[in-house]
């Protein structure tokens, strides 16, 4: 019975484990294979963002100094490079294009906040990298991803500029940086995971030993009521 | 101490509380793994409770803010996010928990006299669970929250004649909206926690007045020695104290790691699409509860239309849900354990368990035909397994039932 139960429970969570709730329908989507713990990735990813995106689109739930702090990018470079208006460091960050305006330009423009949560961290990177010419649309380029996506190729200079292998480690890097924007406690849970587990773990041996000293009473039957 | 303790039993039973309830509240001996849950389903109450005390100091209950002031949870206030996990993550682990611990009382016949009503007041703890777990997903303001409002409570909509006032009652406006997700607040908050700790409460009166059942189903009142304790028994503390810390210990570990590596779990603890704000404009190309939900929303679907209207789906929803309710008057059997039921009861919990799992999973996937066909078909056998058992659990041969426990 207990084997049978057993084998239940392992098929039912492997069942649930193997499907992806991401319905991306039919589009292949490529691994973008980013490893939040590579600091240099994400810095790089900052700078791209900042230079490349943030020119339309708001990640309004982040703070320029919060960036700063996580990534380990002073002030002073924070304010030289990435504050082009005149927020303050505490700011967040708002793109100086309005909401209102782009809507009625664009149809819509995201706030890219949380995109790495709702869409996942692959879908930004086959998207980035999913452009193609197509004369049809209004910018000339078409997406593999989102079909009739109104967002121009916004990273054609930037692909011109270098190899193949380049451009896609810093598509990486971006959506590397999205996915932090995204949860900015993931740069710390994973590793408090680790200490928090080790911990559970000496007191998983030490209770089980407490249980097993008063259960030897049950075992040999030795306990017995208080007259 | 003593002296203390001397004042305050002439004011108040304490000591006759804890003898009552845990040092004397004499428990069969044979406990297995399935006795984990009921005190683990006490730890999560108390872990959602302390976290949702943390959570509402945060939280702006407004259509406007909502959203936003959970992404400021996350963000900016300080180990804001490991309190909301531990309370979206916990919200899972509770139906896990209960949904094992009822299992439990599947298995060994724990329903049966003279526990018919701990069984029913564990039932509509069940209920008020689900109702709890429902308005709290619907605060963070996203589009599951808003779209899944929006299906469910339109579901009273459909109540004959008086369907469309009520769901105006309900929702203090024409759609789900800021009435609706301030009420709701209040009854997340207040309300259903209140109700929840005082059947928590009556349940474990109820538990302790007749006594635990055990594996074996055997009443280990029947046989007691000469001060009048049962021989199968052994005091609640510190015996199963010491072993429900184990139980906790592992369950900590198994719920951290989800926890601190995986804390959406791929969609099925926290919804991709409810990181993007409620939009009442956009229609959601899927809209599903969450998996505790999925089962009975399963069964909505499953049950056509009938004379052009949706009620009878509602009707076998909350009859999928309440006929459990009736389990100890369907069940014929002498024998409660499993250990010593008749083959045709253990086929029947098989299919129904099966049953159950697959309407969960089909009630997050889209309706297809071939979907749609499969739930009707589980629907069927859910149901079935009420109504045929007065017939399965008096047919077939069961054990011999043991007078004294066999471990």
């Amino acid at each position: 019975m207990k084997k049978t139960l057993n084998t239940i429970t392992v098929a039912f969570i492997s069942t649930i484990l193997s499907f992806n709730v991401f319905a991306a329908a039919g589009v292949e989507l490529d691994h973008a294979n980013t490893d939040i713990t590579d600091e240099k990735s994400l810095q790089n990813g900052a700078r791209l963002f900042m230079n490349y995106c943030s020119g339309c689109h708001s990640i309004k739930f982040m703070r320029y100094n919060r960036i700063g702090k996580d990534l380990n990018i002073s002030d002073e470079d924070i304010e030289k490079n990435f504050i082009f208006g005149d927020e303050k460091i505490g700011s967040p960050i708002i793109s100086t294009m309005s909401i209102e305006d782009s809507n009625q330009w664009f149809g819509n423009n995201p706030d890219l906040s949380l995109v790495s949560r709702s869409k996942g961290v692959d879908w930004i990177y086959t998207y980035l990298r999913g452009f193609y010419k197509d004369e049809e649309r209004i910018f000339g380029v078409n997406n593999h991803v989102l079909e009739n996506a109104s967002m121009p190729d916004i990273l054609w200079s930037l692909k011109q500029s270098k190899s193949s292998e380049d451009f896609d480690q810093d598509v990486r890097d971006i959506t590397n940086f999205l996915d932090y924007v995204g949860e900015p406690a993931k740069l710390v849970r994973i590793d408090l995971g680790y200490k928090v587990l080790g911990f559970l773990f000496i007191l998983f041996i030490l209770s089980y030993l407490l249980k097993k000293e008063y259960w030897k009473d049950v075992k040999y039957g030795k306990w017995r009521a208080k007259d | 101490m003593d002296n203390n303790k001397s004042w305050i039993d002439q004011r108040f039973p304490l000591t006759k509380v804890w003898n009552e309830h845990l040092a004397e509240y004499y428990t069969p001996r044979n406990f297995n793994f399935w006795y984990f849950f009921g005190s683990l389903a006490m730890l999560v109450l108390v872990m959602q409770i302390v976290t949702g005390i943390f959570l509402t100091m945060h939280f702006k209950p407004d259509s406007a803010n909502a959203f936003a002031s959970v992404e400021y949870i996350m963000r900016d206030v300080d180990w804001g996010w490991l309190i909301r996990y531990l309370h979206s993550t916990g919200a899972s682990a509770f139906f896990i928990v209960i949904y094992l611990h009822m299992y439990r009382a599947l298995l060994y016949g724990s329903y049966k006299a003279p526990r018919e009503l701990i069984w029913i007041l564990g039932m509509v703890l069940y209920i008020a669970l689900m109702a709890e777990a429902f308005m709290g997903y619907v605060l963070p303001w996203g589009q599951m929250s808003y779209w899944g409002a929006q299906v469910i409570i339109s579901l009273f909509g459909s109540v004959p004649f008086i369907g469309p006032d009520l769901l105006t009652w309900i929702l203090g406006d024409y759609a789900v909206g800021d009435p609706a997700l301030n009420r709701f607040f209040s009854l997340h908050v207040i309300a259903l926690p209140l109700i929840l700790v005082i059947l928590v409460f009556l349940h474990i009166v109820a538990l302790h007045t007749v006594g635990s059942n055990n594996p074996d189903g055997i009443e280990i009142k029947k046989n007691k020695d000469k001060n009048g304790i049962p021989k199968d028994g052994i005091p609640f503390h510190p015996y199963y104290s010491v072993k429900d810390i184990v139980g906790v210990v592992v369950f900590l570990m198994i719920f951290s790691a989800v926890l601190f590596f995986s804390p959406a779990l791929n969609g099925y603890f926290l919804e991709h699409a409810n990181f993007v704000e409620a939009n009442p404009l956009k229609t959601p190309d899927h809209i599903a509860p969450l998996w505790y939900l999925t089962p009975f929303y399963s069964v909505l679907r499953a049950i056509p239309p009938m004379f052009g209207s949706q009620f009878p789906g509602v009707v076998g929803m909350f009859a999928a849900l309440l006929i459990l309710i009736a389990l100890p008057w369907l069940d014929r059997s002498k024998v409660k354990s499993i250990r010593y039921r008749s083959l045709p009861y253990k086929i029947a919990l098989g299919v129904f368990v099966v049953s159950f799992i697959i309407l969960g999973y089909l009630g997050m996937q889209p309706v297809t035909p071939v979907n749609a066909f499969l739930a009707r078909v589980f629907t069927a056998t859910y149901f079935g397994f009420f109504i045929l058992m007065p017939w399965f659990t008096s047919i077939g041969k069961t054990k011999e039932v043991p007078t004294r426990l066999t471990e």
